[in-house]
C-alpha cells in the first residue's frame, strides 16, 4: 500500500497556511487546489501573469485571453490581478510567493532538483521552473518515489539540474522527506505513507537520509 | 491628433523594416496574446534567417509555427517550445538553433533591454547549464549569474486597445510578454483589437505609453486560439 496521486496532493495541501500565495506546477501539484482546507485563504499564482486564479470555466464560457501557465482555460476571482510576465517573475524571484509545489524527475540528498531535460531526447525547455525554485520561499516536490523501478531520490542527480540545493520537502507515494538547510543540506525522513515500512523506503531510495519519524 | 502611427494593414505596417538576419520579438504566451496578423505578414514578406525572441514558438500552422514551416527562422530564444512537432524536427536536424532561457530571465532580459540596462544579476539558473560560460558573482553570501539585456530590431505585439497616440491596454493574461517587448523593439509594431481616439482611454489605465509604439494596425475581431480547452461541469461547485 502506498499513497495515490490524490493522497499525495492531499498531503501537500496540508503544508498550506492561511494567507499563502502559491504557485502550482503541472500534474499532481495541480490537484492540490482540490484540497485547500475550508475557510483558508490561498491565492494561486500563474506565472504567465495572474494572481488569484479561479477554477476551470463552465463549458461555453472559455476565454482565449484567460489561461494559466499550462495554457489551460481558467477563470478570474474577485481577488484577481493581471500583470506582465516580468512583473510575475519579479514576484517569484523577489521572494513574494510563499510556496511552489512542482514535479521532478530526480532529487538529490542535498536538495538538488532535476526536472527539465533528458540529454539526447527532445528538449522542450525549462519554462519558469528555474526561476520558481530559485526565488520562491519554500519548494515542495511531489513525485512518484521511483520511475520504472529505479530510485528518483539519489545521492547526486545525473540529469541536468533545474536548481542547486533548492528543495525543502519531497512528498512521494511512499514517504515525506524534509531538507535541513543549515550548513550542508541533509535529507530527513519525517513520515511514511499508509502501510509503507522503513525497509521498503530504504530499498527504493538511493539517497542517504536521517530517520526522524 | 495625427494618424502618423496608423497603418492600413499588417503588410503596410511592416513595410521597409524587415530584413534578412534581423532580430524580431514576438509577444504572447502559448497562443494567448500573439500578434498573429503581423506574424502572417512576416511570412508573406519572405524575410529569412530571423532570430526570434518569444516565450514559445506557436503550434504547427499557427503563430510562429508558420514561420518555422517556411524555414524563415534560424534561431529561437525561448523558455518552452514543447507544443510544436515541426520545431522538434528542425531542432533535431540541426536546422534551428535554440537558446533555452528561464522564463523569468527572458522577460527580465527584455525589460532590461528596453530600459537601457545592458546586464543584470539573477539567482535563477545558478549551478545549472544556463550559467555555463557566464559571470557568477557573490552578493551578500549568495551566488548570482549575469544575464544580458535583450533588444530587437522590430518588436511585434498584440494589444486589446490602442488610441491613435499608441497608448496600449491589454486584456487579462493576453498581456504576458507584450508590454516589455513593446519597450525593447527599436521599432515596435502593435496589432490592436480596438483603435480609439486619443483621450478615450483613461490615462490612469494605460499600460504601455505611446512613446514605445511606432506603428499600429487595427485588427478587429481577430480569431483567438485556445491550446488547452479545460472546463468543469455546470453542477460542480467551484
Amino acid at each position: 500500500m502506498a499513497w495515490t496521486r490524490e493522497q499525495m496532493a492531499q498531503r501537500a495541501a496540508s503544508e498550506l497556511e492561511d494567507g499563502f500565495y502559491v504557485n502550482l506546477g503541472i500534474g499532481i501539484p495541480t490537484l492540490v487546489s482540490n484540497y485547500i482546507p475550508e475557510g483558508m485563504e490561498i491565492q494561486l499564482q500563474s506565472e504567465n501573469g495572474m494572481l488569484g486564479m479561479g477554477p476551470f470555466p463552465f463549458e461555453g464560457e472559455e476565454d482565449a485571453d484567460l489561461i494559466n501557465a499550462g495554457k489551460q482555460t481558467v477563470t478570474e476571482l474577485p481577488t484577481t490581478s493581471y500583470f506582465s510576465n516580468a512583473d510575475s517573475f519579479a514576484m517569484i524571484r523577489g521572494g513574494h510567493i510563499n510556496l511552489s509545489i512542482l514535479g521532478a524527475m530526480q532529487v538529490a540528498q542535498n536538495g538538488d532538483l532535476a526536472n527539465w531535460m533528458i540529454p539526447g531526447k527532445m528538449v522542450k525547455g525549462m519554462g519558469g521552473a528555474m526561476d520558481l525554485v530559485a526565488g520562491v520561499k519554500k519548494v515542495i516536490v511531489v513525485m512518484e518515489h521511483t520511475a520504472k523501478g529505479e530510485p528518483k531520490l539519489l545521492k547526486t542527480c545525473n540529469l541536468p539540474l533545474t536548481g542547486k540545493e533548492v528543495v525543502d520537502m519531497v512528498i512521494t507515494d511512499m514517504a515525506v522527506f524534509e531538507f535541513e538547510k543549515n550548513g550542508t543540506p541533509r535529507m530527513k525522513l519525517i513520515e511514511l505513507a499508509d502501510g509503507v515500512t522503513l525497509d521498503e523506503v530504504k530499498a527504493a531510495t538511493e539517497a542517504e537520509y536521517d530517520v526522524a519519524l | 491628433m495625427s494618424d502618423r502611427k496608423i497603418y492600413a494593414d499588417a503588410t503596410a505596417a511592416l513595410d521597409g523594416i524587415l530584413k534578412d538576419g534581423m532580430t524580431l520579438m514576438s509577444g504572447g504566451f502559448g497562443l494567448c496574446g500573439i500578434p498573429e496578423t503581423l506574424i502572417n505578414a512576416v511570412k508573406a514578406s519572405s524575410v529569412k534567417d530571423l532570430t526570434v525572441i518569444s516565450n514559445n514558438a506557436g503550434v504547427d500552422g499557427v503563430g510562429l509555427g508558420v514561420l518555422l514551416e517556411s524555414k524563415q527562422i534560424s534561431t529561437m530564444i525561448s523558455s518552452y517550445v514543447g507544443e510544436n512537432k515541426l520545431f522538434a524536427q528542425q531542432f533535431l536536424a540541426g536546422d534551428l538553433k535554440v537558446v533555452f532561457t528561464p522564463q523569468g530571465t527572458l522577460s527580465e532580459q527584455i525589460r532590461a533591454g528596453g530600459a537601457g540596462i545592458p546586464a543584470f544579476y539573477t539567482k535563477t539558473g545558478v549551478g545549472t547549464l544556463v550559467a555555463e560560460g557566464k559571470e557568477v558573482k557573490n552578493f551578500d553570501g549568495e551566488d548570482y549569474v549575469m544575464e544580458r539585456g535583450l533588444t530587437a530590431d522590430v518588436a511585434l505585439v498584440h494589444a486589446y486597445m490602442a488610441d491613435r497616440e499608441g497608448n496600449l491596454v491589454f486584456r487579462k493574461t493576453a498581456r504576458n510578454f507584450n508590454p516589455m517587448m513593446a519597450t525593447a523593439g527599436k521599432i515596435t509594431v502593435a496589432e490592436v483589437e480596438h483603435l480609439v481616439d486619443s483621450g478615450e482611454i483613461d490615462p490612469d489605465h494605460i499600460i504601455v505609453p505611446g512613446v514605445y509604439v511606432q506603428r499600429i494596425v487595427h485588427v478587429p475581431n481577430p480569431v483567438k486560439h485556445i491550446e488547452q480547452r479545460t472546463t468543469r461541469p455546470r453542477h460542480q461547485v467551484a
